[in-house]
């Protein structure tokens, strides 16, 4: 029962997606579905969870083909906790869809897409083979395409071409990055990648595979000289679609990144200042990017690049703590930046435009709803003890420790405009006095939408808020967790460990 | 695309191309073919009897719109992936053989229970993509 643990996520977004194209011209009952089944998923990915915490790194051999011939899938820590909180992001996302994203749209296969956009995710997370790994990618960036696509509008399928554009860009640098090290080694299985890179005599060449992997993952994380894609298209679709993009699929690249350059290419300096370099960048364009734009999501787009920064500058410290702050980060950052993205699709339901000169006067009409939309804000800047504070702190103390001044310096540069930037969204949109903009006609408003309605775009909103405060709160947990990623990614041993003799009882 | 030799050829083409796509199918475990290259004849089949035809008579002998062979085929593939897991507790996708050697078959396994699934997404996804094509032109 417990043996194929791994892939039971994986296998249940299979499952739903199916049942839901089963379902393909029942709008209603595909809404229940996705719901239900999106907590069924967060019961299994707990599940998983806690069996990893308990257990240790568990695999599975599909087809019973031993490593390092068969596709392996690995389930460590980090893996599984990613796991979870998509499993978190996947739930809030498929209740607040439901409501906010319109009926045509959703007769086009909208929640079975969702679903195999899920799928891909867990599978990225949980796969141990390099080439399974660009399947996943594959499936993911099909699914992103038809969700950004769907309903196409004309800002939309600009929006997408770009996006599909460096996106299938990076598949092929991956591709090619990965033809390149099979060439070296022989292998795509990513343990036995780690001991055979080792062994490479001629670091160059090692070097130059590595510098291809940053450029795949690093279009796909939206690192500094490659994000532009980032904020042309994440505005364009439904807000529901942007929470999971600005969620999760950013996310991928930074997990392949952690990963990647964990497991394989390890301890090489020469890597480590490109990383540092790119890490500082990323945190200062973003920031300035955020500051000068006037739509709320294009806002929280740059906001993406600038914060992907302090990911890509723990990985680039590579010392205990700052991996531990780097994946505090990543779990504070998928849950802040999914609500965010719902928040900004509530402030467009609410007053019919994302543009911040002509919102304002949330806090005079709704002020429950300001006050709720004040904890995601305020976490992402990171106001102690919310859930941003914690890992800049283990961060800054790392780069202190390194003396890099740089990275200390971005960092707290970064925090700030964050500050400044949140301040100016709070200001324009909940304090401002309400704006004259016009009423526009055969528009769904907030106030006129059904009870149930409005639940479903408000309850998800407070789910995640909740799990935000947890996060702040419950920093000690968090922390504990990021701890044990960070002393299992750096001692990567483990993980061969794990691949190649864990679990007798499978090698039947 | 009218002309009548095209037409008499279809009526007797699409059986043949049917019959083949599944020869296809049937041969792919160890020899060159497998359900995506099988179903790809099969649509092909399809497509032809469509062109020669014309899309009404095609549809109104396939019956089913063919975007519910995807869910079919992709529940197909998945219960042959999972079978191993509920039934013997083996890893996902194991391949679970049937010991008997049967006639035409040869020897039966999950493997052609997921081929057979791809067949169906395969048949599913060309036909729909084509035919919606084929109706907004």
């Amino acid at each position: 029962m417990t043996q194929q643990i791994v892939l039971y996520p994986l296998l249940l977004q299979l499952l739903l997606s199916i049942v839901l194209m089963f379902c393909w011209r029942k709008i209603s009952w595909q809404r229940v579905i996705s719901i239900v089944g999106g907590v069924i998923n967060i019961a299994v990915s707990a599940w998983l969870f806690y069996h990893i915490w308990e257990n240790g790194t568990q695999i599975v051999q599909a087809g019973n083909w031993k490593a390092p011939f068969g596709i392996i899938f690995v389930g460590d820590t980090l893996s599984a906790t990613l796991v979870l909180l998509t499993a978190l992001s996947g739930v809030a996302v498929s209740t607040f869809s439901s409501a906010s994203v319109v009926a045509a749209r959703l007769k086009f296969g909208y929640f079975p897409i969702f679903h195999f956009l899920l799928l891909g995710l867990n599978g990225a997370f949980l796969t141990g083979d390099i080439f399974n790994l660009y399947v996943w990618f594959e499936i993911i960036i099909i699914s992103s395409f038809v969700l950004i696509t769907l309903g196409g509008e004309k800002a939309q399928l600009e929006g997408a071409v770009k996006y599909f554009t460096l996106n299938i860009l990076a598949s092929m640098i991956f591709l090619t990055a990965i033809a390149v090290l099979y060439g070296l080694t022989g292998s795509l299985n990513m343990a036995d990648l780690s001991m055979k890179v080792a062994a490479i005599e001629n670091r160059g060449l090692v070097e130059i595979t590595a510098i291809l992997f940053l450029i795949a993952f690093g279009i796909k994380a939206a690192v500094f000289p490659l994000y532009f894609w980032l904020p042309d298209s994440y505005h364009t679709p439904p807000s529901a679609v942007s929470a999971i993009f600005g969620g999760l699929l950013t996310k991928v690249g930074v997990y392949a990144l952690i990963r990647v350059f964990t497991l394989i290419f390890v301890g090489d300096l020469f890597l480590q200042n490109i990383l540092l370099a790119m890490a500082v960048l990323t945190l200062i364009s973003g920031g300035l990017g955020a500051l000068v734009q006037n739509n709320l999501r294009k806002v929280f787009s740059y906001l993406i690049i600038c914060h992907i920064g302090y990911m890509i500058a723990g990985l680039g410290l590579f010392t205990k703590l700052a991996i531990s702050g780097t994946i505090f980060y990543l779990i504070h950052d998928i849950i802040v930046k999914t609500n965010l993205f719902m928040v900004s699709g509530l402030a467009y339901r609410i007053r019919g435009t994302n543009s911040m000169r002509a919102l304002g006067g949330l806090y005079a009409e709704y002020p429950k709803i300001s006050l709720l939309i004040a904890i995601p804000l305020f976490s992402l800047v990171g106001i102690p003890p919310l859930s941003g504070f914690w890992p800049k702190l283990s961060l800054i103390s790392a780069g202190f420790t390194a003396e890099r001044w740089w990275v200390v310096g971005a960092i707290v540069f970064a925090s700030l405009i964050t500050l400044i930037i949140i301040a100016k969204v709070w200001a324009a949109i909940v304090w401002k006095d309400k704006t004259d903009f016009p009423k526009r006609l055969n528009f769904r408003y907030f106030a006129k939408l059904k009870l149930v309605r409005k639940t479903q775009m408000i309850a998800p909103v407070v789910f995640l808020s909740l799990v935000s405060l947890y996060i702040g709160f419950g920093a000690e947990h968090i922390q504990q967790v990021s701890v044990r990623v960070a002393n299992e990614l750096m001692d990567n041993q483990q993980y061969i460990d794990a691949v190649y003799n864990n679990n007798p009882k499978l090698n039947r | 695309m009218k002309t009548i030799i095209l037409r008499t050829a279809s009526t007797y083409l699409l059986p043949v191309l049917l019959l083949f796509s599944i020869f296809i199918l049937l041969r792919g475990h160890y020899s060159p073919g497998g359900g995506f290259v099988g179903g790809l004849i099969a649509s092909i089949a399809w497509v032809l009897h469509a062109f020669a035809k014309g899309l009404e008579n095609t549809k109104g002998l396939i019956r089913i719109h063919p975007g519910f062979l995807m869910p079919v085929g992709l529940a197909l593939a998945f219960l042959s992936g999972i079978a191993p897991i509920v039934a013997f507790d083996m890893p996902f996708m194991t391949g679970l053989w049937y010991p008997e050697h049967l006639p035409i078959l040869g020897s039966l396994g999950s493997a052609l229970f997921f081929d057979t699934g791809v067949y169906l997404v395969v048949v599913g996804v060309t036909l729909t993509i084509i035919f919606t094509i084929t109706e907004s032109a």
